[in-house]
């Protein structure tokens, strides 16, 4: 995973609420047995028409699209399924944030682990977001903040440890092999109860 | 200190606690995986080298995307998706290479995952159980801590049995009273997302209270803590009792003699202790439900069957769901013609709800012009029901009766709703596409399915009972 300090960028706006992860990644894209290659089908049912060509309304389908890193989103973003697969399409598509007022768990665990950074802003800045598409912002993971073009700034949640191993492009695996004396002595202790 | 259900099994479950630079290393009792989540996550193993830490206390089978067509589990016709085919030979590779148990295509007891953990006794109470899959929810009815991971986290638990979380917070919702004959679980679960929307349990893990829910029996509380995550909760728990050990007694993976009794000793501690906070409560009023159906394209949008689509001028995202759905504010739903019905899944696909199911069917016959699917959630499930003669009913009546396995739930195995169709479905989700490209779910409860499917319209199956 590539550590991310700082990322600039305009935004795209998908101005849709609860939108869930059958809908980032459907089901029939599912059977791949890797992680790559999944930003082609990314929206797959909003962003192709059933012939499979590209429907030039959908957001991600226009010109000033092209490039952008930041994602915003309507309320409850991620909702539904657990696959991991949502986060890979939107990474492997070339999105590094996501920014709604709410982001589901499991969705939000997946794209920690996947260099895909969820922004949770107060209504208020949400709402100018979602008003001024393609606006320039910035995320910055030292401060957890997001600014505006205007320049106001405002703190979005995320946990110490979630933010250090962004900034350091860690993987939990690797902190989680490291403590394993200390599963081996719960799991001893665990023994030792049960055979009390 | 008094302490909540999720509590005592999350304490007892803390390698090392959360510090404020740190989240908690939290213990997994039993890992549940599948071949649609896991392929990635071995990947991950062989590139480091890594082994299966306690291959014994991690479980594998095949249900999203496996065939349902006999010919095609037990014949020699070949899966039709060539992709479904190699995922289903990529995980017996990974399961012999890394020295997990495979339930595979052909074995007798094979079945959805949150259908089979119960059914076989390996979910417990007071066990923690993740799977890459986010109705893993499911297990926590059997009063375990239960919830669904990603592919990333797959890998972890594998490799280290362990998950790096945070610790959620604690809701109750207490049901009282006493559901009214045609209303069942499923109605009850499609009401609490409707009251508490669903981002509504987004951060929490839920607890299911009240006389209600003791009431219930196990298959009806599988089927309330499955919905937990379309309220956005990643785990929902019922305590054990009674009934739970009944459930369990005797089941091949659970414990037997000395080791039973003293593992329902321990049992019987997990319970909330009275007086115990939780950080949030909703009280339902259970009396007055009705069958309830979903009209839009999540489970939140819900009313009940003699209920009207509600109307917001204004909402242009109300709007467009009801544009997908091809419903019109202020309409009512009853009467809405059906194409396709389906009965299964993990939410409904026990035997008990094909009992329901067959209960409306049996002597009738499915309406012309409507295709009906009854997919048993395991090759258990489908026994039983045949050693009853379940599924006579269902053919008798027009029925297609199929192997256990997802199916229609999420369309992944090719059994899907076509563009624009209306179907009523007994599973969870009622996303766009969740059941075809441009498939129109309305999401119910068995006896509504069955109902539905014999009028080939919405019907209030009380109309039929
Ligand atoms: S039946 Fe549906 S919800 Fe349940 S595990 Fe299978 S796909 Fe998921």
């Amino acid at each position: 995973m590539d550590p991310i300090k700082t990322l600039r960028s305009r935004t795209v706006v998908l101005a849709m609420s609860d939108v869930d992860t059958d809908q980032i990644i459907p089901a029939r894209f599912l059977t791949t047995t890797t992680r790559s290659g999944l930003g082609a089908s990314l929206f797959a049912d909003w962003r192709y028409a059933s012939d499979g060509a590209p429907k030039a309304d959908f957001v991600l389908n226009r010109p000033e699209a092209k490039g952008c890193t930041i994602l915003v989103a309507g309320d409850n973003f991620g909702c539904g399924s657990s696959r991991e697969h949502a986060p890979w399409a939107l990474t492997d598509y070339g999105f590094r944030a996501v920014v709604s007022t709410q982001i589901a768990d499991i969705f939000r665990a997946n794209a920690l682990k996947n260099g895909l950074v969820p922004v949770i802003v107060d209504q208020g800045t949400h709402g100018w977001l979602m008003e001024h598409p393609g606006a320039e912002v910035t995320i910055d993971l030292e401060s957890t903040s997001l600014t505006l073009p205007g320049g106001q700034s405002v703190q979005f949640p995320l946990e110490p440890f979630a933010r250090y191993c962004l900034m350091n492009g860690v993987d939990e695996l690797g902190f989680l092999l490291g403590r394993e004396t200390e599963i081996r002595a719960y799991e001893q202790r665990r023994a030792a109860q049960a055979s009390e | 200190m008094k302490q909540t259900l999720f509590e005592k099994v999350w304490r007892r479950h803390e390698v090392a606690a959360e510090t404020p630079d740190t989240p908690a290393v939290l213990y997994i009792d039993l890992h549940l995986i599948h071949e649609v989540t896991s392929p990635q996550a071995f990947t991950v193993l062989r590139e480091r080298a890594l082994a299966v830490r306690r291959p014994e206390l991690t479980f594998a089978t095949m249900d999203h995307s496996t065939p349902t067509r006999t010919e095609q589990v037990f014949g020699g016709a070949p899966i039709t998706i060539e992709a479904a085919a190699h995922q289903v030979r990529e995980l017996e590779v990974n399961c012999a290479a890394f020295g997990v148990e495979l339930l595979g295509l052909r074995h007798a007891r094979r079945g959805i995952v949150h259908i089979i953990g119960p059914e076989l006794g390996l979910t417990q109470p007071g066990k923690t159980v993740v799977c890459g899959d986010s109705h893993t929810s499911t297990h926590g009815a059997l009063g375990a801590l239960a919830f669904g991971i990603g592919t990333t986290e797959v890998g972890h638990v594998l490799a280290s049995q362990c998950l790096l979380q945070k610790k959620p917070r604690t809701l109750a919702i207490n049901v009282s009273g006493k559901l009214a004959a045609g209303v069942s679980a499923k109605d009850l679960i499609l009401a609490i997302i409707g009251r508490i929307g669903v981002a509504g349990g987004t951060g929490y893990v839920i607890e299911y209270r009240g006389e209600t829910i003791t009431a219930l029996d196990m298959d009806e509380r599988m089927t309330v803590c499955n919905m937990s995550i379309e309220a956005g909760a990643r785990a929902g728990m019922i305590a054990p009792d009674e009934s739970t050990y009944a459930y369990l007694a005797g089941r091949p993976r659970a414990p037997q003699g000395e080791a039973w009794e003293m593992a329902v000793g321990q049992w019987r501690q997990l319970p909330t202790d009275a007086g115990a906070r939780f950080d949030k409560e909703v009280d339902i009023d259970a009396s007055a439900l009705e069958p309830m159906v979903t009209y839009g394209t999540n489970p939140g949008m819900v009313i009940p069957i003699s209920g009207t689509i509600p109307q917001r001028p204004g909402d242009a995202a109300f709007a467009k769901s009801l544009a997908y759905m091809g419903f019109e504010q202020g309409r009512p739903i009853a009467e809405q013609p059906v194409n396709v019905v389906f009965v299964g899944s993990c939410t409904n696909g026990r035997l008990s709800d094909l009992r329901d199911a067959a209960s409306l069917l049996r002597g009738r016959k499915v309406a012309k012009g409507v295709q009906m699917l009854v997919v048993p959630g395991s090759q258990e499930v489908k026994r039983e029901a045949e050693a009853e003669g379940l599924h006579r009913v269902f053919l008798e009546a027009g029925a297609e009766w199929r192997e256990s396995g997802c199916s229609m739930c999420l369309g992944m195995n090719g059994d899907l709703v076509p563009k624009g169709q209306y179907a009523v479905s007994t599973s969870n989700r009622n996303f766009e596409g969740r059941q075809g490209v441009g498939a129109r779910t309305l999401l119910a409860s068995p006896l509504t399915a069955a109902a539905s499917a014999v009028r080939g319209r919405v019907t209030d199956p009380r109309e039929l009972m």
